[in-house]
Parts: structure tokens; sequence; C-alpha cells
């Protein structure tokens, strides 16, 4: 373990992990499969001492970056780590927010390419997830399943043949799996079927949140789905389920795009011309409405109005924007106001040699 | 209006809970809400809030009066109320009456189907197996099958032996 080891250089730069591409990308932007995992012989994080704490850190840590997955690894406890670098660990998605909110006892391992992080003593002793780009629920179990597997060979997990794994929360017993997805929905929200189609999927068992987890908001129309049971079926049908229905969204979520073309253009072409007025023009921004706007450049770019333009330069706007990254790129002694000013420069910049929406006259003139 | 727990007093505390498209509605009266911990917001149940109304309480009239405290690390059901979350994996035994009603409703059932750590894989392979014998037994003296019920019984012991030691 390295204190002094800087958890911004090790990750990789946000043009890489931006270029990473996968299945269904377009709408779904990434694919996780989360497992809770506690050791048999100590409380769970929320009840144990610090001492325990430590003491299940110190086991747990040198097994997971012993693992062959994680040979060229970050592994840190939570109090080597400053508050930035966590928070830019949130942004990439490899901690949860409460996972940040810990200090002493708790740790992360990541390992080079980001698709493992392993967090310990978050609120069991271990949550581990594989993170895949674009619509691979599947092979991110498969992957998690086998780092799982090397695992138990190492540590004495808490297991009882009625229950299953025993986890901190009665919500996560049994499989402590949870499989989720990150879309990119600006149809559904536009033509207004984002509502049923979230209250459709909480009929079936599954959750919708916001952008980073629990109690989050949807920002940039970026929502996550995932399932909520964990007891009384197998892994292998959860993850088939979630897959059903991530198909089933995908294909609402296109025929929406479509529908909207067809039928009311004008508000696709006002909405992606306004992000791109503002984005390209402003010289003060959020960080919350640069998400909102670059969310509509995202879906001009899969509409075609952009000819040239990436989807990657998008997504990689996307991150750099937020109040961490920018942070680490200039200095963390900005305040709010000053990152305003500098994240519109870096937006201006990046979009200086994007040229405005090209509206296609083939659309038709309705609404 | 009535109060919904003691069905006596008059309901004064009104509390509207949406869970996805449900909507619950209670009504508490003075004592009922004190009860539940509902006048003084830092104390309200976290099991509830997170679990669903009604978690703690389940978990509570298990104990029949008396506070169950986990043996193991000492986690009590008053615990459990405050934050919604167990303290080892001890407890699950401790306060497994409680949580099988609470599991029920969380769940797509009570047991567990699904990955096993491989040390434990043949144990568990064992108890479905005494589970699926137990069954044939019943079956087998309901039938008056006697000879078939003195076999399997001699299977059963020797299975059950098995899995006692590997617990």
């Amino acid at each position: 373990m390295n204190a002094m080891k800087d958890i911004h250089s090790f990750l990789c730069s946000p043009a890489e992990s931006t270029h990473r591409h996968g299945p269904h990308d377009r709408i779904v932007m990434s694919s996780r499969v989360r497992l809770a995992r506690n050791l048999r012989e100590f409380a769970f994080p929320g009840w144990a001492r610090k001492p325990e704490r430590v003491k299940v850190l110190e086991m747990i840590l040198p097994a997971v970056s012993a693992l062959p997955e994680m040979a060229d690894s970050f592994a840190e406890a939570m109090d080597n780590l400053s508050a930035l670098d966590k928070q830019l660990l949130v942004e990439r998605h490899l901690i949860s927010r409460e996972h940040a909110a810990k200090s002493v006892g708790s740790g992360l391992v990541v390992n080079r390419g980001e698709t493992f992080s392993v967090m310990i003593n978050e609120e069991d002793h271990l949550r581990m997830q594989a993170l895949r780009p674009g619509f691979q629920t599947r092979e991110a179990w498969q992957a998690i399943d086998q780092l799982d597997t090397a695992l138990e060979k190492k540590l004495n997990f808490a297991f009882d043949n009625e229950l299953g794994y025993l986890t901190a929360c009665p919500t996560n017993l049994g499989t402590g799996i949870r499989v989720s997805a990150m879309l990119h929905l600006p149809g559904l929200v536009l033509s207004e079927q984002i509502n049923p189609i979230i209250q459709s999927v909480n009929k079936l068992g599954l959750a919708v949140r916001g952008l980073y987890g629990e109690g989050t908001e949807a920002l940039g129309n970026v929502f996550q789905v995932s399932n909520q049971m964990t007891l009384g079926e197998s892994e292998t049908v959860i993850v088939e389920r979630l897959e059903k229905v991530l198909a089933q969204i995908i294909e609402h979520e296109e025929n929406a795009r479509q529908t909207l073309m067809e039928k009311k253009p004008k508000v696709v072409f006002n909405h992606i011309g306004r992000a791109y007025g503002i984005l390209a023009n402003a010289h003060s921004i959020s960080s919350k409405e640069t998400m909102n706007l670059l969310s509509f450049l995202r879906l001009g770019v899969d509409m075609d109005l952009f000819p040239g333009t990436e989807r990657s330069l998008v997504d990689e706007l996307f991150l750099i924007t937020q109040p961490a990254h920018l942070q680490k790129q200039v200095s963390d002694k900005l305040s709010a106001e000053e990152r305003d000013l500098i994240r519109a420069d870096m937006v201006r910049d990046r979009l200086k040699n994007v040229s405005r929406p090209v509206v296609k006259p083939s659309s038709g003139t309705a609404n | 209006m009535q109060c919904c727990v003691c069905k006596e007093k008059q309901a004064t505390v009104h509390l509207t809970q949406i869970v996805g498209d449900k909507m619950q509605k209670l009504d508490l009266c003075e004592d009922c809400a004190k009860a539940k911990g509902v006048n003084d917001p830092t104390s309200f149940a976290m099991a509830d809030l997170m679990l669903g109304l009604g978690a703690s309480q389940e978990l509570e009239s298990a104990g029949a009066g008396v506070e169950l405290k986990c043996p193991r690390c000492g986690f009590s059901q008053a615990d459990f109320k405050k934050s919604g979350r167990l303290g080892c994996p001890e407890c699950y035994r401790t306060f497994a009456e409680g949580l099988s009603g609470l599991l029920k409703t969380m769940h797509k059932g009570t047991r567990h189907v699904g990955k096993a750590p491989e040390a434990l894989r043949q144990t568990r392979d064992n108890s479905d197996r005494l589970r699926t014998l137990q069954k044939k037994l019943s079956k087998a003296i309901e039938e008056e099958n006697y000879e078939s019920a003195a076999a399997l019984r001699d299977e059963i012991k020797l299975l059950g032996g098995a899995v006692a030691k590997a617990r």
C-alpha cells in the first residue's frame, strides 16, 4: 500500500475511458454487477467498532490486491484519500457516495482499466463490482462471479444454507447481487413517456434511480435501472430478467426518438439547437446545466445532426466538467463561481470545431 | 377517525408514505404515534422508512415482549429499528422469527437459490437432499408403506448427521 500513489494519475484519462465502446452504447452507457459479501466472524461495518473494522480491512485489502484480476491496481485506505479524490471516484462511479463519506477502517481496490472496483467496509465488508461499457450485464456478472469465486478461497464468507450470503441490510440478502445499467433516455423524457415507463419498471420489482444511485436526481436524462430483490431467485434469473427489461427500454427509447423526429421535429431541433447555442457560447455555466444540455448534444450526435462529431467528445465533456474532475485539472482552490467560468471556457474550447446542428429539411414541417 | 394501531383512540397524526406507485396511509393516535417514534423525527424508525412501515414492529412482535439481543454482537431490536441494518451474520439467527415475515414481503422467496461458496456447496446439496427425503418419508408413512419408510429413515439419519457436522 502506497499512500503517496495518486488516484488521479492511476485512473484512465477521461478521453480514454469515454472511448470504450460496448453494444447499444447509444442508449446503455454502462453495465455493472455488484456483489455484497461479509466475513463470517465479524460484525457488519455499521455496527463494528473501529478496531474491528481496521482488522477486517487489513484482512481483505491484501486478499483482494493479490487476485490476478487486480494485479495492477490502486489499493488504499479511505483515510488516505482526500475529499476531492473521493469525489472524483464517485464521479467515475467507482465508489458510492456512502463510501466516499467513510474514513478509518474502510478501503478501496480498483484495477487499471477500471473494470473492477472493490469497496471494503462500505455497508458490507465487501462490495465488489464489475463494470463494462454498453449493454453487457451478462459479461459483468460472469466477471464478478469469477472474482468472487477466487476470493472465497481466501476469505470465509458469511453464508447460510437457507438465507444465502448474509448482508448488513436484509434487502441484499441471498445472492447479494445488484445488476444495473446506466441509461441515456432523452427520447422518453422529451416525449413524456418516462414516468409511465418508470412506473411499469417499478412494478416488475426493479428500481429506477438517478445518475449517482439511491436518492439522486436524473441529471442529463441519465437513469439507472437495477434489481431490488435478491433472495429466492438465482443470479442468472435476476440478470436475465433485467436484460429483458433493458431490451424493452432500449426499444421504447429508439421508438420515442423516431416518433419525435416524425411528429415533432421542431421540438427536437429546438432542444438540440438551444443546447448547442448555450454550450458553445456560454461564459459561465453550472455543472448541472452542463449535464442537462450535454444530454441533448449527445442526442444530436446520435441523430446525425453533428456530422463528424463523435459521441465520445460529449461523453468526455460530461465527465471532465463535473466538479471534482474540473478541480483536479485546474485547481482545488476554486470557488463554485470560478469553476463555472472555467467550465464554460472548457466547453467552448472543445466545441469550437463543432458546427451548429444540421437541420434536415426532409423532416417535414409539422409542429 | 380511529387510530389504525390501537383501534380505540382518536387519530391525530396522519402519515402518508409513497413507495413506487403505492400509497400507504397511517392514522395514529398520540400514544401510538409516540410508540412508533413518529413525534420525534430523530428517533423515527429508519427500519420502517427503508423497509416499509411496520417492519420494526414485525421484528418486535416476534420477541413476545422480551427484547432480543444478539448473543454474539449485542445488537438489539431497538438498534434494528434505528438503523434498518443488522449487527452481524449471527443476528440472522437471533432475529430469525421476526425477519422471516419481513423477508417474505421484501423478496421473491425466503430461501436462497443461486451461488454458494464451493466449500459449502456439498452441505447445501445434502440439505436439499434431506428435504426431499423427508417429503418422501411423510408420503411413505401416509401411504402406510413402512418398508420404504424404514429405508428412508435410515438414509435421513445418515445424511442428517453429515449436515449437522458441517454446520
